[in-house]
């Protein structure tokens, strides 16, 4: 019954639902984004177990690596009344636990079905997760990719567009205008009347 | 042995622990938006376990998509947070009712 996968599956869990309370709970907004941190981690192992390596990878890479890192950066860069923020945290816990509760009673209710439980995975040949991912990525759903590289495209243009900030005191060259200018801008000449010498 | 229902039940309690997050730090955007990441794991992880537990990959194709989408999302979610920073000096959503009044 208790085989090493059982256990190794019970330790992620485990983790995995600690960082999640911890993300909610932390004090302040640097240790929340520290316990999601853990939580990505741990999230990846488990996909490491469920044999999807390239998404475990690509979730490290992707969240910790690059949104983590934009989260952390914010945090840091933003000064926060924390104290402020956080009156009446636990307020509405009641209702709030109330209703996960609920979901997850429910959510047991429908996969504890034998339906589900009597699944069996099937052991995968010598074919590469990342290879058989590749294929479908580039064959089946290629129209969904470009899809999905515009998006990011649209992301990158519209959070450069937001947080982009022109110094108003900055002294810099319109090199458009440089080019426009004519001799006529710059020099005038004057007529006036020769002066006799004295 | 560990089955299908094993990685269900664990994506519903991720699911749950982020929705109290959204109740408890109902006043801070920024915890608000990693309570999204988090729930965004938790049916990740539900496309992950169906993929492996039905022999289909496109599941996890699925799943591609949505970090594509998340990281766009929070990106941009983070730009709007930073603006609103610089603008009103505070990130509480109590102060975020201008268009109310």
């Amino acid at each position: 019954m208790l085989d090493s996968s059982f256990l190794l599956f019970m330790a992620f869990a485990l983790v995995l639902v600690g960082a999640g309370v911890g993300v909610i709970t932390a004090r302040s907004p640097v240790h929340s984004a520290l316990f999601l941190v853990l939580a990505f981690f741990t999230g990846s192992a488990l996909w490491m177990m469920l044999e999807a390596e390239f998404l475990a990878i690509v979730l490290v890479l992707v969240y910790v690596g690059a949104v983590m890192v934009l989260f952390l950066f914010v945090v840091m860069m933003l000064n926060i009344d924390n104290e402020r923020l956080r009156q009446g945290f636990w307020k509405h816990l009641p209702l709030g636990g109330g209703v996960a509760l609920l979901m997850v009673l429910e959510m047991w209710l429908v996969v504890s079905s034998r339906q589900f439980s009597s699944m069996v995975p099937d052991p995968r040949g010598s074919i590469s997760n990342t290879k058989e991912l590749g294929r479908l990525l580039y064959t089946d759903y290629v129209f969904s990719f470009e899809l999905a590289a515009v998006i990011l495209l649209v992301a990158i243009v519209a959070a450069i567009a937001l947080t982009l900030r022109r110094r108003k005191d900055s002294k810099h060259m319109d090199p458009a205008l440089q080019v426009q200018v004519k001799a006529a801008d710059r020099m005038r000449i004057v007529s006036m009347p020769a002066e006799r010498e004295l | 042995m560990l089955n299908l229902t094993d990685y269900l039940m664990l994506g519903s309690l991720l699911f749950a622990i982020s929705i109290v997050g959204i109740f408890l730090n109902r006043k801070n955007l920024i915890i608000l938006l990693m309570c999204i990441e988090l729930m965004l794991l938790a049916v990740n992880m539900n496309f992950v376990a169906f993929s492996h537990y039905l022999h289909d990959t496109a599941g996890q194709i699925f799943v591609f998509f949505i970090l594509t989408v998340a990281a766009a999302e929070s990106a941009i979610g983070l730009a709007i947070l930073v603006v609103l920073f610089r603008n009103l000096r505070s990130i509480h959503v109590d102060d975020l009712s201008h268009l109310k009044e």
